[in-house]
């Protein structure tokens, strides 16, 4: 499927980015990236001038890369400062350097050749917030980026994927309230259940015990960031008037939706959470049961790729109420790639 | 707390909500129109192909409606 491009992506965490060269390919685009000796990231194209060899796997001296083939040299900015064997430095010896900003643990970049405003890079601030404990992780995807939107749009299949860790009835049972956006470019869904089974995944970390009301609330920032706000409370326990929602749990599920290749996805999540925030067993839970969600994700959507690509074109799918939020979402996603400058309008 | 008590607002918004005990899903307009239907691909459309009729809303200062104005807000057809 196509891309939208001149938007900011999630590259990587805050943490991947260091003094070894890692390498990112987005939309299509290969990148290497790096931090540089005064700490800011550096995001530059990830293939010597010269003869293609992926400066990734190549080495940093001090701020510049140099070539691991034939010793080309290039600084933070992509301009080449050395050439083997020769005084002059063509001109046209640099490689592309891309916009980087680094914001709430994640690394963005700017893929396009419009004018980035990164202003517009929508925020988790709760990964970098000391009120929070995160844990995380990145899954590789063998799936078009669309299909991990279809998946975060529509919370009803965690009843029967997730299903003994975060899938209970209610789920799927619960009408969901679609919003969008127009000016900001976010889509909204809303599923509030009043009185539902507490799964495994909540019931273990917070000790609730017994039934719960259970609130999941999503922002969508196409095409890359996916915010879902989860509260979670005794059973018929709702936010206060005025003053903190200190009866409830509070978790900030994270996803950056990074396409790869037209064929794959970077799959970025978070769990943030505001209780037990000092309990490492909490956090070693969360972080098992959210991997092993991820990668039931994963897995079907991998198998879905599959499908898709063997399948003859124009095949008919159905859409249905619970599919309302992901609709949606395709439509800006389509909006921006059809509108080069649409991050513009946010 | 950062978990929203409500529904989001705005100035141009469209909503869908899917009505409790139905299969029914009501789509609401920024200009407030409204209109239900059992297929949200159906409902998404009327909702993204009606801004022709809010332009000639806006071309109209709402102190200045009618009557008939008001009703044509709240009437467009299914």
């Amino acid at each position: 499927m196509p891309f939208a491009r001149n938007q900011w992506y999630v590259a990587a965490y805050s943490n991947e980015v260091g003094r070894e060269l890692l390498a990112r390919t987005i939309l299509g685009e290969p990148l290497v990236l790096y931090r540089a000796t005064a700490g800011t990231a550096v995001a530059l194209a990830d293939r010597c001038v010269h003869r293609r060899f992926p400066l990734s796997q190549s080495r940093l001296d001090g701020d510049t890369i140099v070539c691991g083939y034939h010793g080309f040299t290039y600084d933070e900015t992509g301009s080449c400062v050395f050439v083997p064997g020769q005084q002059r430095i063509p001109r046209t010896a640099r490689v592309a350097g891309y916009p980087v900003v680094e914001q709430d643990t994640l690394v963005w970049v700017w893929i396009g050749d419009a004018e980035p405003d990164p202003g517009t890079i929508p925020r988790a601030p709760w990964l970098d917030d000391p009120g929070y404990t995160v844990v995380r992780g990145m899954a590789p995807l063998n799936a078009r980026y669309g299909l991990l939107v279809d998946n975060l749009m529509d919370l009803s299949h965690e009843t029967y994927l997730h299903g003994g860790y975060i899938g209970t009835p209610e789920v799927a049972n619960t009408p969901i309230t679609t919003t969008v956006d127009e000016e900001k470019g976010v889509v909204h869904v809303s599923r509030h259940m009043d009185d539902a089974e507490c799964p495994p995944f909540y019931a273990r970390s917070t000790g609730i015990q017994g039934r719960i009301t259970r609130w999941q609330d999503i922002e969508y920032h196409p095409p890359c960031l996916y915010l879902l706000h989860s509260r979670i409370a005794p059973q018929g326990v709702y936010p206060p008037a005025e003053g903190p929602d200190s009866a409830a749990f509070h978790a900030e599920i994270v996803y950056a939706i990074t396409p790869s290749t037209e064929h794959t996805t970077y799959d970025f999540w978070a769990v943030a959470r505001d209780f037990a925030v000092d309990d490492e067993s909490v956090s070693e839970y969360l972080y098992q049961s959210n991997h092993t969600v991820v990668m039931q994700d994963v897995t079907a959507l991998n198998t879905l790729e599959q499908v898709i690509a063997a399948e003859p074109e124009r095949y008919q799918e159905l859409s249905i109420n619970i599919d309302t939020g992901g609709l949606a979402a395709r439509r800006l996603i389509e909006r921006m790639i059809g509108a080069p400058t649409v991050g513009a309008s946010r | 707390m950062t978990v929203p008590d409500g529904l989001p607002t705005g100035d141009r918004l469209y909503r869908i909500h899917w009505l409790p005990g139905t299969d029914t899903l009501r789509g609401t307009c920024h200009c407030g129109a409204e209109r239900t239907a059992d297929d949200p691909v159906e409902l998404w459309q009327w909702l993204l192909d009606h801004p022709r009729d809010h332009l000639a809303q806006r071309a109209v200062p709402a102190t200045r409606r009618t009557p008939a104005d008001a009703a044509r807000r709240t009437s467009v057809p299914a």
